[in-house]
């Protein structure tokens, strides 16, 4: 198999869609989430997806081929909440490590079954917890979590999706830029301690209103350049937008961007009954404009997308040229 | 393809990027208990927020990095810096700016780096516990992509000489890039600056060994930053800050020109160069360069001019009747007449006599500032000198508020009652898109000066944000700018979502493009909470007043309300008057130009040429000056203005406080010229022009006149002046004027926005007097057709020159995205710094740009309004939707 970043230079990638959505779709009753092993788990279950590596693997396998037949390139780990820090409203902090092996293996299953060539990202998201801001509105210095505990969570998940076997990793959905320090922190920190060689990483923001700033009050230049050091295969947005909010950004982005770019939508803006209603071939459309212009390498669908979306998706960039590389200068 | 330079990247909530032009970066040096005594006391107490508002302080008066240090004995340092940092961030004023995290405690500084999400620079590291350690902390840096500041110490000691402080930081280099792996722009260097004048002998070279070393490291190491703490060196003259910043303004002039990029500094107390009395300047510059020096020759000298100085203190006094009256007609004499000198003296004095502070305000100084509204009223004061009112006005209340504060604090402390309304609220702001504000500021200043709150959200302000500020503000009024045509657009939709969030306020709406047809047409049917055109600052405080009054604001809403729907019913009607011809029509009636035995000028080169060498001074004779008189609402021909019966005292006034600035200007370089310009080989193809551009072609749109015009009178179009065939180019330019904003800044901090509305006036005039300048340089050499021409500035300003230089955006060319084009074929961006907004605009806002035409009979025209079947020939040429040609043309569009 190539590297992902032979493909890179080839060809657009796509990545895969929402995996909430499509869970959804199974209609999980309290039960099916507990399974046999957690059936006496003193708190309720229902709504923790990334539980579902462990007790219905075979949906998720099911869901990362559905995600691959319709072409996607990249298929993201179920691990949204899989650190200690968001797995506490759970009471589960301990079976952190396992539920990223677990989900790691099930996207390697998915891509083995599949026979397509596809690299496995494991998704690192954002907390429930938040480094830059205080919860409490009266107490602005207060902060719920440290950095050293969010460094801690995040080097446990990245054992476990290492140990698994992802590609890739990617911090994904960051809405405090000082999260995501902590989790490329606990990267870097993660490959000199064990001495293997570190895996790319991917970064992926998100700007959450029309202020084109991230929820901690940074412009997308601001949280870019704060970032940087990672020295990332990949920097997007993902989330929160749908395709024709984020145009804009997208277009900032590819022009300050020193490595390659990422973009995965919503499916348009949530509706008055809160669901995504955009159709696939519309979400596409606004996506195969931003490939026409040169400002993207890497596609897919966040909250609401689903296969159809990322096989529209698929099909439309599939011959298009992918952004190219700004030239680095050395002297000023 | 895009380009990356290796800058020094920085980022706060907001980027800052020290590019080469950057010129020097200030760190703001307050937020530090070791360098302010004020400072330490606010920590040491747990005083937070007050210590917040130090470093709002330093922000506001231009602060770009905020150096914040919690190294004191009788501190908890890593504590108070997490708390300090922690707060920080929920203040988005202050947490814009890039932190330095400065400490003598690595674990402090790794605290530090722990709270914040920006990219810091970590002050300092060294090799001074050896290599392996220095490495350690540079990891552990680089970790949380930090830049760091190196100091030039080693495991001897700190580095005095000039060789010691360039090897240290050579070898600090090489590990940092090539066993660490940091990138060389993320590198700092101090190589410490050391008190000079301390009466040893060895000392006083330490100047020189600074300045030298820097011009050697950034020769060596050209992508590296040089900084330092810039008090040190003149510690020997504690106490007398009169000297001290003397010698800090002489020292940093050198070491900025060897090189040095930023400095720890209390920027509100530079002195200006050229402004240091000269003997003193001579003895600084004598000491820090270590010249006449031998035995301390040149030291002793500054310390018996320091005695002197000190012992001077206050003389000057000038005997001036008014001084000798009651303080509240002395208050009123210095808002009248503009005079800042004694205003905090008297503000002072009046409030140790009045039982409130409030009372000042409510009592002598807004008498003082009704009496200036009525000669204004009365047309017996003009613009300026109101504006140096406001001046008086906000230097007065600046010294009330901490009062009026401590005031409320304590009546809310002991349960009292909140103390009522207040003043009304006017906020305003210019819309996205747009970057112009000079008009905005000025109607801001007046509306001050007649007793409203004004909160000015400055430009490029999306609807949202406008919308949100002004329920949160609690605004009365809303007032918004513009000055290009994308911003009637923008106007619309904020009077639109208005609307849609059920608000209530009358909206103001001014600017040069603005009308009170489009607004009648365009933008009052949006909204029905009143919407009002107002053509210029004066009138703001009279309509202003109709809104805000109870008894009147019905029936004045209810008047215009009629007069704009007359005026949209008329306009409505009028349409359908006008005679149009069809586009082919109109291409029949084409300039009839005999291209037949023309030969066309050939330009001295063909592609693009960046102009940076030209001097304010060569520019200042181009200025055109009646522009200026309108900004500030004096109307009438230059030079006859300054000899007006009615104004010309005042214009004379005006005219000689803008030569004065323009002097200071000049002699102090503040503002810098960039232009470039390019020629290209060009044919016309019917209403297109294309040029080739390195074998590549560029497919110009124009478009042309549409209306039926008298018999012999041609339909325009700017692609007529070019040949069809043969030989013939088309060039273009864009000029633009730097640095005005830290001066903007300077001016904001000292409430003097007399002069801030000034300098942006005078930039304004450069831009366009470069834009003068440069086609008359087009004409004479670089396209040499007119090699001989000799017209006086006169001439010039009436356009007697042959061959013309429209702009995109303006009425000959009316389409603003054209301007995409004119700044790829010019690399406009890269030669001159300017971009473009999402409106168009360019910034900075003091830039010109336009189109070459050099054939005889090209002139300037309008398009006027144009017809569907020329929009969907422009869009089809254009190869854009036509919703996409729709929007941009909207103006010429019926």
């Amino acid at each position: 198999m190539s590297s992902i970043r032979e493909a890179l230079a080839q060809r657009i990638l796509v990545i895969d869609g929402a995996m909430g959505t499509m869970i959804q779709r199974h209609k999980l009753q309290e039960a099916d989430y507990r399974g046999d092993r957690f059936k006496d788990w003193p708190s309720d279950l229902k709504g923790n997806n990334d539980l579902l590596c462990i007790t219905q693997p075979q949906i998720i396998v099911g869901i990362h081929k559905q995600y691959l037949e319709a072409g996607a390139d990249i298929i993201e780990t179920n691990t949204f909440n899989a650190q200690k820090v968001s797995l506490a409203d759970y009471g589960m902090e301990s079976l952190a490590y396992e539920l990223n092996v677990a989900a790691a293996r099930c996207a390697r299953q998915a891509v083995a079954e599949s026979g397509k060539e596809a690299w496995v990202a494991g998704a690192i998201g954002p907390m429930n917890k938040t480094l830059s801001l205080s919860p409490d509105v009266n107490n602005p210095g207060f902060r719920a979590l440290s950095f050293d505990e969010a460094v801690d969570a995040y080097y446990e998940q990245i054992t476990g999706l290492v140990d698994g076997g992802v590609d890739l990793l990617l911090i994904e959905t960051i809405f405090d830029t000082l999260n995501a320090k902590a989790a490329i922190f606990a990267i870097k920190k993660y490959f000199r301690d064990t001495g293997k060689p570190e895996l790319p990483i991917s970064i992926s923001g998100t700007i959450t209103d029309a202020s084109g700033r991230t929820l901690s009050g940074q412009t997308l230049e601001a949280f870019y350049t704060s970032v940087a050091h990672a020295r990332p295969l990949s920097v997007g947005l993902n989330c929160a937008l749908g395709a024709q909010e984020m145009r804009s950004h997208i277009e900032e982005l590819s022009g300050l961007a020193a490595c390659y770019v990422s973009a995965y939508p919503n499916a348009g803006l949530p509706n008055a009954m809160g669901e995504y209603d955009e159709a696939p071939h519309e979400t596409a459309h606004f996506i195969e404009d931003w490939a026409r212009e040169g400002w993207v390498n890497i596609v897919g669908g966040c909250c609401g997308t689903t296969p159809d979306h990322i096989k529209h998706i698929a099909d439309h960039v599939r011959t298009m040229k992918p952004r190219t590389l700004p030239v680095l200068e050395t002297a000023l | 393809m895009t380009v990356i330079k290796p800058f020094l990247r920085l980022s706060g909530l907001e980027p800052l990027v020290v590019r080469p032009e950057t010129n020097f970066v200030n760190v703001g040096e307050r937020t530090n208990v070791t360098g302010s005594k004020k400072f330490a006391r606010l920590i040491r107490e747990g005083l937070y927020e007050e210590a917040l508002s130090v470093a709002r302080q330093q922000v506001e008066n231009g602060a770009q990095v905020l150096d914040v240090n919690m190294d004191d004995a009788l501190l908890d340092g890593k504590a108070a810096m997490v708390t300090f940092l922690n707060l920080l961030q929920s203040e988005p004023d202050i947490a814009r700016i890039p932190i330095m995290i400065d400490s003598s405690k690595f674990e402090i500084i790794e605290a530090g780096l722990k709270c914040v999400q920006g990219k810091c620079i970590v002050n300092s590291i060294s090799m001074k516990e050896g290599e392996a350690k220095f490495i350690e902390q540079a990891q552990i840096c680089q970790s949380f992509g930090a830049a760091v500041i190196v100091m030039a110490f080693d495991e001897v000691g700190q580095a005095d000489t000039e060789d010691r402080k360039v090897e240290i930081c050579h070898r600090a280099y090489k590990i940092l890039t090539e066993q660490v792996g940091f990138d060389p722009q993320d590198i700092i260097f101090d190589p410490n600056i050391f008190a000079v004048a301390t009466g040893l002998e060895e000392h006083n070279n330490y100047g020189v060994d600074f300045i030298n070393a820097t011009r050697r490291i950034k020769q060596l190491m050209p992508l590296t930053k040089v900084s330092g703490g810039v008090s040190n060196l003149s510690f020997s003259f504690r106490g007398n800050d009169h000297v001290r910043e003397a010698m800090h303004s002489v020292f940093l002039f050198h070491a900025i020109r060897a090189g040095m990029d930023m400095g720890i500094v209390n920027a509100g107390q530079l002195v200006v160069y050229d402004e240091i009395e000269p003997q003193l300047r001579d003895l600084c510059e004598d000491v820090i360069l270590n010249r006449h020096n031998d035995n301390n020759e040149a030291t002793e000298k500054l310390i018996a001019f320091a005695e002197t100085v000190k012992a001077k203190g206050k003389e000057e006094k000038k005997d001036e009747a008014w001084r000798q009256e009651p303080v509240e007609r002395r208050l009123a004499h210095s808002l009248i007449n503009g005079i800042t000198d004694y205003v905090e003296a008297d503000t002072e004095e009046a409030r140790q006599k009045y039982p409130r502070p409030l009372d000042v305000i409510e009592g002598p100084l807004m008498d003082g500032m009704n009496i200036v509204g009525d000669l204004f009223g009365a047309g017996k004061m003009f613009l300026p000198q109101v504006v140096k009112s406001a001046r008086v006005m906000k230097k007065a209340v600046a010294v009330l508020t901490p009062y009026i504060e401590a005031e409320k604090a304590q009546l809310l402390a002991d349960g009292g009652p909140d103390q009522g309304a207040g003043p009304a609220r006017i906020l305003l702001a210019t819309v996205k898109g747009d970057v112009h504000d000079i008009g905005k500021n000025i109607v801001g200043v007046v509306l001050a000066c007649n007793g409203y709150e004004i909160k000015d959200l400055g430009v490029m302000v999306p609807t949202d944000r406008i919308l949100d500020e002004a329920q949160a503000f609690g605004a009365d009024i809303i007032g918004l700018s513009g000055l290009i045509t994308p911003s009637l657009d923008e106007m619309v939709h904020v009077a639109h979502e208005m609307k849609r969030r059920g608000m209530k306020q009358p909206l103001l709406i001014g600017g040069a493009t603005t009308s009170r047809m489009h607004t009648a047409v365009k933008i009052a049917p949006q909204y029905d909470g009143g919407v009002i055109h107002v053509l210029d600052a004066s009138r703001s405080v009279t309509v202003a007043g109709s809104l805000l009054s109870n008894d009147q604001k019905e029936g004045f809403l209810k008047q215009t309300a009629q007069e704009y729907e007359k005026l949209a019913e008329s306009f409505h009607a009028k349409k359908v008057v006008k005679n149009y011809l069809s586009l082919p029509d109109a291409q029949a009636n084409k300039m009839p130009i005999d291209w037949k035995g023309y030969t066309a000028p050939a330009p001295a080169f063909t592609g693009v040429r960046a102009v940076h060498d030209v001097s304010l001074q060569t520019l200042r004779p181009y200025i055109d000056w009646k522009p200026f008189f309108i900004a500030w609402e004096m109307h009438g021909n230059f030079p006859d203005i300054l000899t007006d019966s009615v104004v010309g005292t005042e214009a004379t006034r005006l005219y000689n406080d803008a030569n004065a600035l323009l002097d200071k200007v000049i002699a102090e370089n503040w503002l810098q010229p960039k232009g470039v310009l390019g020629f290209w080989p060009a044919q016309s193809q019917g209403d297109d022009v294309v040029l080739q551009e390195d074998g590549a072609t560029v497919r110009l749109n124009f478009l042309r006149q549409q209306s039926q015009k008298a018999a012999g009178q041609p339909n325009f179009c700017l692609a007529d002046f070019v040949a069809p065939a043969g030989a013939d180019y088309m060039g273009a330019f864009a000029v633009t004027i730097h640095g005005l904003e830290q001066w903007v800044r300077k001016f904001e901090a000292e409430h003097d926005d007399y002069n801030k509305i000034m300098l942006q006036a005078l930039a304004d005039r450069f831009a366009e007097a470069f834009a003068e300048y440069l086609h008359e340089q087009v004409r004479k050499e670089y396209w040499g057709y007119q090699q001989h021409e000799a017209l006086s500035n006169e001439q010039l300003i009436k356009e007697e020159y042959v061959g013309i230089r429209p702009a995109p955006g303006y009425p000959a060319c009316p389409d603003h995205t054209e301007k995409y084009k004119l700044f790829s074929l010019l690399q406009a961006e890269k030669h001159t710094g300017i971009s473009l907004t999402e409106s168009l605009a360019m910034y900075p806002a003091s830039s010109v740009c336009g189109w070459y035409f050099s054939h005889p009979q090209s002139q300037y025209f309008g398009v006027g309004k144009i017809q569907c079947d020329q929009l969907e020939d422009y869009a089809r040429r254009k190869g854009e939707p036509l919703e996409y040609a729709e929007k941009w043309l909207r103006p010429v569009l019926e």
